[in-house]
């Protein structure tokens, strides 16, 4: 480029003389995406909380961050699928079968710690399976995975009998693991984080976006197409994998019967409270936690105020369509004031 | 070889009257389907070349052909006076050869900067190969001003665009990459006067900077009488009108027009 001239005259279009950080950090909090869902789940907090004294303990809080952390994980890939175009309903399936593979090595007698890491790589290469149909098939995601969801299943059902096992255990692995306390959510917050730079710091995170937003365009300007939505399939395996596994390690059971569609729809549901787009191009990792913080609150703090089960289902499904119609509506009030 | 050229090319002194691209009797037949008849053009370094003509007259046809998408069945190529053989989209734009398409190959959910990097964003040093979004935003923001494009931010969604403001980002993205040559489908389609205007007005500009050849696809024959230095006609897979802007009229394209349109139902 010749005339790389860097101007300072205050007309300057584009030139990026940025506010102070806390102005920016001020506006920027009601501008994003993820701000209106937060405000959601504080007002929930604050009404569970006048409702029943007990809702911000210690205790509770331990419950809830233990109900959130393993939908919360899998929502990080659900949410890197809906952006690019897909979506994975065999997730909650292959969270229940990663700790059998563990199991399974272990007893062959292979350290826990290596049975770890090939359990994701066969959790792994399910995501590889769900891709390749899904892509180079041209079936669309939502049937492949489907058919893969009750595959696994069955599959899971087969190699246990029906019947749970331990989780094996030795002591630096289950420590890793974290099997009690706020360790799972721990490890939510850490995959939240990891998935969250990833989508806004990396060319992948960027191209998963372009490729959702606009498929031709993508392929046009010379991203790989395939490889990116594949790539994709495979996280959402992976990290449901470790949201099993560590499930199954704080439990100290690995049940065959554990997550099933009920999680994985609890992940979608997050992903899509948090702001992300069932129709692709947009989403948010920060807004999947946000979203299944959400929930949890919802499950947790309709629990302690004892509704009766019943009535429950009616409630958290009133509340979610709720927060969604605040959440567009808030998504609204931004895009109007944007475009003045 | 061409390397060398383009040194030369992008020098402040161009060469007038160089001659940055040549067609020579293209031939391109689907099956028995004739898109385009024997097809010749030249387009000379700086210069704006209008091409109208209705659909299926053979224009997307000839597009795909200049961006390396499709090769012709017979027929050459030659950029700055050398034969080429166009292998894919990727070797034209080494050559310098940009297309704006009609859909603008546009992320709509992302920012203006992120859409003018897409596929080539620079990263920051170190080993997690991040996104350099401070050095994208600073280019972006130049790259629009270089080409005089007034958009205040660069942050801004593309959704939140105008189509001509887009159709200005897709613009300076193909002139940013290093175009030469650069393929404008349709800029103006669906656009309101105010738009139009806009885009004439950046056009005008790119056509100055003189080290841009510019070849607009256009319907609108008194626009593209305006802005190109030379207009060919395309009807039916062949050029049937070819003059220097300023020595032709819109009513004589429209005679023309009529012409051939009664001479294609007098032949069924």
């Amino acid at each position: 480029m010749s005339a790389q001239t860097h101007k300072s005259s205050p007309a300057s279009p584009g030139a990026p003389a940025r506010p102070h950080i806390g102005t920016r950090s001020l506006h920027g909090f009601l501008k994003i995406r993820e701000g209106s869902i937060l405000v959601v789940a504080i007002l929930l907090i604050i009404y569970f909380e006048s409702s029943n004294a007990n809702f911000l303990t210690r205790p509770n809080l331990q419950t809830l961050s233990q109900f959130m952390a393993a939908p919360v994980i899998i929502a990080c890939g659900e949410i890197m699928l809906l952006i690019c175009g897909e979506i994975d309903l065999s997730a909650g399936m292959v969270f229940a079968l990663a700790p059998f593979l563990m199991y399974f090595a272990h007893e062959a007698g292979i350290p826990l710690i290596i049975s770890f890491p090939l359990a994701l790589i066969g959790v792994g290469l399910i995501g590889l399976f769900n891709g390749i149909v899904s892509v180079k098939l041209r079936v669309p995601s939502f049937i492949t995975t489907l058919g893969t969801m009750f595959l696994i299943n069955g599959f899971t059902l087969t190699i246990s009998r029906g019947f749970p096992v331990d989780t094996p255990t030795d002591g630096l692995f289950t420590f890793l693991m974290g099997n009690e306390g706020f360790a799972e959510f721990i490890w939510a917050v850490v995959v939240v984080l990891v998935m969250h730079g990833m989508l806004r710091n990396t060319r992948w995170g960027l191209h998963t976006t372009a490729v959702g937003g606009n498929l031709i365009g993508s392929a046009e300007s010379g991203i790989n197409v395939s490889r990116i939505k594949i790539g994709n399939f495979v996280i959402t395996a992976v990290l449901a994998g470790l949201a099993g596994i560590l499930e199954a390690s704080r439990i100290g059971s690995t049940d065959p019967l554990a997550g099933g569609a009920n999680i994985m729809f609890m992940a979608v549901a997050a992903s899509v409270i948090g702001g992300t787009s069932l129709m692709g191009g947009s989403g948010t990792i920060i807004g999947g936690l946000f979203g299944g913080l959400v929930l949890g609150v919802l499950q947790d703090g309709f629990t302690i105020n004892g509704i009766n089960a019943f009535t429950f289902n009616i409630i958290i499904g009133g509340a979610i369509l709720l927060a969604m119609i605040i959440n567009i509506h808030f998504a609204r009030l931004r895009t109007m004031r944007r475009t003045k | 070889m061409s390397q060398a050229q383009y040194t030369e090319t992008a020098a402040p002194s161009v060469m007038p009257g160089g001659e940055a691209l040549r067609a020579t009797n293209i031939v391109k037949r689907f099956g028995a389907v004739t898109a385009l008849n024997g097809v010749s053009l030249h387009l000379k370094k700086g210069e704006m070349l209008g091409i109208l003509g209705d659909n299926g007259a053979g224009k997307s046809t000839l597009i795909k052909i200049l961006t390396g998408y499709q090769p012709p069945t017979t027929g050459t190529l030659a950029i700055n006076g050398e034969e080429v053989a166009l292998k894919s989209v990727d070797h034209a734009r080494e050559l310098g050869i940009e297309c704006v398409y009609q859909d603008l190959a546009l992320v709509p959910s992302l920012s203006i900067y992120h859409n003018m990097f897409l596929n080539r964003e620079p990263l920051r040093a170190g080993p997690l190969r991040l996104l350099d979004h401070k050095t994208m935003r600073q280019r972006a923001a130049d790259a629009l001003e270089d080409i005089g494009v007034n958009i205040p931010n660069v942050n801004e969604e593309v959704s939140m665009l105008s189509g001509g403001q887009r159709q200005a980002v897709a613009i300076a993205r193909a002139v940013y990459s290093k175009a030469k040559i650069l393929l404008l489908d349709e800029p103006l389609a669906a656009m309101g006067a105010r738009e139009s205007g806009l885009i004439l007005d950046l056009i005008d500009r790119l056509k100055k900077r003189g080290d841009l050849s510019l070849i607009m696809i256009a319907h609108n024959y008194a626009q593209t009488l305006e802005v190109a230095d030379r207009i060919m006609m395309f009807q039916h897979g062949e050029v049937t009108f070819e003059r220097a802007s300023a020595e032709t009229s819109v009513p004589e394209l429209l005679d023309v027009v009529r012409r051939n349109y009664k001479v294609v139902r007098g032949a069924h």
